[in-house]
């Protein structure tokens, strides 16, 4: 039985195919976001990978910012859910999840099955979250996938308000035009970020193991600067940033396995 | 976003026909323009009418026969109805305050500078709200209303008669505080006297207090009825009453409104039916202020999940109960959350929990009023350590409807009901 998750985001669409909730047949990645031809894309690419179609898919599970908007869809669950889920699918040991996804964050304690017990989001704010970096990125001129590398060159990092987004951007531009070289800036939005995201995640008891979800997670710069504001190792998967896919695909299996228990029973 | 057009409501089907409103909530708008009428009479006569703060202790002026109106309730109607905008410009813009200030306080002295003709922002209601010779305060609820309110007086040239509550470290009001606070009265009765040539009959006081109390009693068990499965109500329908208690709490015609209200409650419940809309699924408590102006939007979003607001901290605050001036005096140093410490309101909402059989709460991080959000994160994580319930915190604001979003608010809501319903089948299992 073949499962779909599929993860509409602000910024990129994600899917992912589940054969019997265990074996993750095919993912892709987009990045185009809710209201383009993203999440198509990204259906599109996963199907050709293993060779199935939508006929094929016997619960679909959609996702993200977007998934009301998912005409595929069979369930609409929220990404909170679903990261918890998919997380636990490839990192099993972890019980806390940080994801700083396009426009929000948020901190996930989860039980040993993957089940979400309680969760901290972002207020009505950028600062903090994957828009925050591109913004960044596009003022240093530099690509959002070069910003970390750049970042663990730095030797002085400087400090960048973590209260808006905007401040953050005058800020970074007044350090350029005193030629404060570019790594320190880029790792001090990196701290700027990680200030943020652990002052929300901090607010829920934190158990290990830890792991960060999400396509910020892809970000070295933030994934250390994000272990020293927590105070811990931080497990990041290499397909974390399908991890709300693939837990909405894991939530699909479970959700099509029940129906027939029910329907057996 | 506008604040006219929410997202969800452009996308919205065409409404289905309303139901027809409860003979209470018509006898409670009578009761509504009445005041404002009376007010605008009064002011016609030459007689003297107040501004006052929402938890300032009603009877006085009742007492007195004096007319006032209160502007974080005709905030919230302001906000309510999406006419907030001009008035949230004007007092940013032009007046100079900032955008950090309580919004009920911005939209008030935005409205007030229209009055005193400093401005010209168009009023939408026709200026129901008439220009105050007086303005009567306490500290109990909020204290940025002490400077909110010296403002309108320095703009208005106009005295404000003042009561310090004081805050409470402790889970009783000391003697010494009664001591000082009763002293505080005697003098404001004195003064505000002095000032409207009105004066104090003791037995009308007593006959005011008898109302009162009747009516606290009312709207205590008004609330207290939603402990039923299925509730009677929707939970927020209790929120478009508060003008009884908050305006009115001296008055007959509450009285008559909120006898009417547990009538129509105790028919549902003999009936089995509800005013919540859908079935209901789950019950929440709400903390914090009622985020006015997406109130329906927080409705519909949770009656989509089947989610019905079953208690609220913030509507039970205006039930008071004391039956002379020192019982006055304690009562209103004891009348807000926000005059209460951690520890009061936290065992004060365990026992809610327990009582409305929540299954979740809801917290409004309102960013109007910093005084309630900085408890509320540790309230949070203690209350739902203590309760094992689980909750989700959302931003928004009492009358600023710059500060929220419909998707950010879903989010939360759903991933609440998905960990409730966790717990259901968990306890299904047992």
């Amino acid at each position: 039985m073949y499962t779909l998750g599929i993860d509409i985001g602000s910024t990129s669409s994600k899917a992912a195919i589940l054969q019997n909730g265990d074996e993750l047949v095919a993912h892709a990645v987009e990045p185009l976001g809710t209201g383009t031809e993203g999440p198509r894309h990204a259906l599109e690419k996963a199907f050709g990978l293993c060779g199935l179609s939508q006929e094929d898919i016997s619960y679909t599970v959609a996702t993200g910012y977007g998934r009301m908007n998912c005409d595929c869809a069979d369930e609409q669950i929220s990404e909170l859910s679903c990261h918890a889920k998919g997380i636990h699918f490839l990192l099993p040991t972890v019980r806390t999840v940080i994801d700083i996804g396009g426009q929000d964050a948020k901190a996930l304690s989860i039980t040993d099955e993957g089940q979400l017990t309680a969760f901290q989001m972002n207020d009505k704010c950028a600062a903090g979250t994957g828009r925050f970096l591109d913004v960044m990125a596009r003022v240093l001129d530099v690509e959002i996938s070069e910003l970390g590398p750049l970042s663990q060159k730095s030797r002085h990092p400087v400090s960048i308000s973590s209260t808006c987004t905007v401040f953050a951007e005058s800020e970074v531009i007044s350090q350029l035009s005193s030629k404060v070289p570019i790594e320190d800036i880029a790792a001090g939005i990196h701290s700027s970020v990680a200030k943020r995201v652990a002052g929300m995640s901090l607010r829920l008891k934190q158990t290990p193991d830890l792991a960060m979800s999400g396509g910020v997670a892809l970000n070295i710069g933030v994934v250390h600067a994000m272990e020293q504001e927590m105070g811990c190792r931080i497990l990041v998967h290499p397909l974390c940033q399908s991890a709300g896919a693939i837990g909405a695909a894991v939530l699909a299996w479970e959700k099509r396995k029940k129906e027939k228990v029910d329907y057996h029973e | 976003m506008s604040e006219h057009t929410t997202a969800a409501e452009a996308a919205a089907p065409a409404p289905k026909p309303r139901r027809p409103k409860p003979k209470s909530m018509i006898m409670l708008g009578e009761q509504t323009q009445a005041l404002f009428d009376n007010a605008r009479l009064a002011k016609e006569r030459g007689e003297k009418v107040g501004w006052s703060a929402s938890i300032f202790p009603q009877e006085i002026a009742e007492t007195l026969g004096l007319n006032v109106l209160y502007p974080e309730n005709h905030a919230a109607g302001i906000a309510a109805r999406h006419q907030a905008d001009p008035f949230l410009q004007e007092c940013e813009g032009p007046l100079g305050y900032s955008n950090d200030l309580c919004a009920y306080a911005k939209l008030n002295l935005a409205y007030a500078s229209v009055l005193n003709g400093e401005s010209g922002v168009e009023l939408p209601d026709g200026g129901k709200m008439v220009k105050p010779d007086f303005l009567l305060l306490t500290n109990n609820i909020c204290n940025q209303l002490t400077k909110w309110y010296e403002n309108l007086a320095e703009q208005m040239n106009i005295p404000v008669f003042f009561i310090d509550t004081c805050y409470n470290p402790y889970d009783y009001v000391t003697e010494s505080r009664v001591r000082y606070v009763r002293a505080q009265i005697d003098q404001l009765i004195q003064d505000l006297c002095a000032f409207t040539g009105k004066s104090w009959d003791e037995e009308r006081f007593r006959k005011v207090m008898k109302i009162s109390q009747r009516n606290s009693c009312l709207w205590e068990r008004a609330n207290d009825l939603l402990d039923r499965r299925p509730s009677p109500l929707s939970g927020f329908e209790l929120f478009n009453y508060m003008s009884a208690m908050v305006c009115n709490r001296g008055k007959e015609s509450s009285t008559a409104i909120l006898e009417q209200l547990n009538a129509e409650i105790e028919q549902h419940i003999a009936e089995g039916t509800s005013t919540f809309p859908v079935e209901e699924q789950f019950r929440v408590s709400w903390a914090g202020t009622a985020c006015w102006p997406y109130l329906s939007h927080n409705l519909r979003t949770m009656k989509k999940y089947g989610i019905n607001m079953v208690a609220s901290s913030y509507g039970k605050a205006w039930a008071i109960e004391y039956e002379d001036l020192d019982g006055m005096a304690r009562a209103y140093c004891f009348a807000s959350t926000n005059g209460d410490n951690a520890t009061t309101m936290i065992a004060r909402r365990l026992e809610a929990l327990k009582k409305f059989g929540c299954e979740g709460t809801i917290y409004h991080v309102n960013r109007s009023c910093k005084v309630m959000d900085c408890q509320m994160m540790e309230v949070q994580r203690q209350l739902s350590e203590l309760a094992g319930v689980p909750f989700a915190s959302f931003d928004g604001d009492q009358a600023d409807y710059r500060n929220y979003s419909e998707a950010q608010f879903e989010t939360r809501i759903q991933g609440l009901v998905e960990v409730m319903s966790q717990n259901k089948e968990a306890k299904g299992n047992d």
